[in-house]
């Protein structure tokens, strides 16, 4: 455990050192603000909370901005210590190749998670003061932060699995940014267009369940939507659906471990 | 515990790699003993990575086996992999580091306290400049800073692939003195270059290797010795003399008439001292004499060359 923490502080200062937690932070949290601020002021005097609205839209941006975010940071972290003979040295020492990964992840999510409680969590206590809806709908907030670090550690997965199967960087990048806009943009559109073009006749509610359920985009999005029943409501979407909270964190959970296992099994088999 | 001596750091035994269907290791059996500077001599592409990848336990031998420091290197504990260094070929640190960061890294990793890698650094001339940026690091010290990442922990085994590379003569000379004062305290070391001339005096053994082969292995002058190249006599011949020195020589050896006043006799060692007592014989026709042995480059073009029918 010793060298994982040490490998996963060297990945962290080197987020600092490289500005990618600056950055990270700047994107998050000018996002945060103008929407949280922004987001306010139609609400009026109804019931809805200033924290309740951002989580709608917040989530429904920070959808498309977390996956690139991640994706961005790990898609070069073992494919490109290859090609600068950086881990062949670093597997010299005593350092096995699962820990390298590890290692890797939980510095990568400690950049996220900076980014995401000061981002988020920032503009969020900055909005409580400003309005007066108060801290209404804090719980809604908290766990769209929580479920975005869950979204953030999935496409960090996701990009260390392109790293591990290329062998140059630029198909890593070119790979990851594939890999964005389907899980992101395409599958949504393409699962709209096969419901458009199917008219009810194959594709019933459980197929069209699995199918949501499959993408860990919607998985966040879904968890988002319809966790807290004010949300769900001002987001149109029926709130409390089917899908119960326990299935959805563990399907997300398994987005994460499924290509993270699938690394280190692909690395430990690979020749050097 | 107390250690066992262990007379061979390295030893390989019919050692065979293969990558798909290309053999890049072929039945290699090679013996370095503890203490000692073995370089390892070949073109691109003879295979000498990849035997180092096989002792360091990067990667499996296809057949054969592998010793090193007295156990199989893919299955070696974090205590055996403390006591090897390790310099790959064109390492290139993360550039937003500084050297202190990138030691302290390595170090921390090792096991290794601050105190020891600070005096690496001293060491290897790197003191003034341990807190700058590794980009801003000229070709040199981004070497030194890879031999001072292999010298954390006191290593007893250091691998150095092509440590030298695009160094200018100065600095390649720092470098291999530097290798020298390890080897002092006891360090073996393994090197691999694609020049013999660079490693001339800083090699107890040479291993040529050739097309995943080792084909000569032993110090230089044994491997002169076996290669059995003529070396070249010089002679200095007073004027008038010339045509007819050469006259004399001729059955010992190949004789090159320069000018008036200089024949070269190319022969092998075998017929040396005889060639010696005819020139003797020649009195005052032969004003000075000097002996040029065979080139290391011509050495080991005849390795390369003989083996490749």
């Amino acid at each position: 455990m010793r060298t994982v923490g040490i490998l996963a502080v060297n990945e962290f200062r080197d987020g600092l050192r490289n500005r990618w937690v600056a950055t990270a932070i700047i994107l998050l949290g000018t996002t945060a603000l103008v929407l949280l601020l922004a987001g306010s002021a139609p609400t009026g005097t109804t019931r809805a909370g200033t924290l309740d609205i951002g989580v709608i839209s917040l989530s429904s941006l920070s959808v498309y901005l977390i996956p690139l975010i991640a994706l961005l940071l790990s898609f070069d972290a073992l494919v490109g210590e290859f090609e600068r003979s950086t881990m062949l040295l670093l597997l010299t020492y005593p350092v096995t190749r699962w820990q390298v990964v590890m290692g890797k992840f939980f510095g990568h999510m400690m950049i996220l998670f900076t980014a995401v409680v000061v981002g988020f969590g920032g503009p969020a206590v900055v909005a409580a003061l400003l309005t007066d809806s108060g801290t209404e709908g804090w719980q809604a907030y908290v766990m769209m932060m929580g479920s975005s670090l869950l979204l953030s550690a999935i496409f960090i997965a996701l990009g260390y699995l392109v790293s591990i199967l290329v062998r140059e960087r630029s198909t890593a990048a070119g790979a990851s940014i594939v890999l964005w806009l389907i899980f992101v943009v395409l599958y949504d559109l393409a699962l709209l267009s096969l419901l458009l073009a199917d008219g009810d006749q194959w594709i019933g509610q459980t197929m069209f369940s699995v199918l949501i359920l499959i993408n860990p985009t919607d998985l966040y999005r879904l968890l988002n939507l319809t966790a807290f029943d004010t949300v769900g409501q001002l987001a149109g979407v029926a709130a409390r659906s089917e899908f119960g909270l326990p299935l959805l964190l563990g399907l997300m959970t398994l987005w994460i471990a499924a290509p993270l296992a699938a690394t280190i099994w692909i690395f430990r088999r690979r020749e050097l | 515990m107390k250690e066992h001596p262990v007379d061979n750091a390295i030893k390989v035994t019919g050692v065979v790699k293969r990558y798909g269907k290309q053999t890049v290791v072929r039945n290699v059996d090679l013996s370095v003993r503890t203490g000692e500077r073995m370089v390892l001599v070949g073109h691109n592409g003879a295979g000498k990575t990849t035997l180092m990848k096989l002792m360091l336990g990067l990667t499996h031998p296809c057949e054969g086996q592998l010793r090193v420091l007295g156990s199989n290197p893919m299955t070696a504990n974090a205590e055996q992999r403390r006591k090897t260094g390790f310099v790959p070929e064109n390492v290139a640190f993360h550039n937003t580091m500084t050297g202190e960061d990138i030691l302290a890294l390595y170090a921390r990793l090792k096991g290794v306290a601050p105190a020891e890698y600070r005096s690496i650094l001293v060491q290897v001339g790197l003191e003034n400049v341990a807190n700058r940026r590794v980009s801003t690091y000229s070709k040199g010290m981004r070497q030194r800073l890879g031999l001072a990442q292999a010298m954390l922990g006191k290593p007893r085994l250091l691998f150095l692939d092509e440590p030298t590379t695009g160094l200018d003569p100065s600095l390649r000379r720092q470098f291999y003195d530097l290798i020298d004062t390890l080897s002092l305290s006891g360090t073996t070391s393994l090197t691999s270059s694609h020049s013999l001339n660079e490693v001339e005096t800083r090699a107890d053994r040479v291993t040529i290797m050739k097309a995943g082969a080792i084909v000569a292995c032993g110090t230089l002058a044994e491997l002169s010795r076996k290669a059995g190249l003529p070396a070249v006599i010089r002679l200095r011949v007073a004027t008038g003399h010339a045509a007819g020195v050469a006259e004399r020589l001729a059955p010992m050896g190949r004789i090159q008439q320069v000018n008036d006043h200089r024949i070269e006799v190319a022969c092998i060692e075998t017929s040396r001292m005889e060639l010696f007592r005819h020139i003797a014989d020649l009195g005052d026709a032969i004003e000075d004499i000097d002996m040029i042995p065979a080139r290391l480059d011509e050495i080991y073009n005849h390795y390369m060359e003989n083996e490749q029918q």
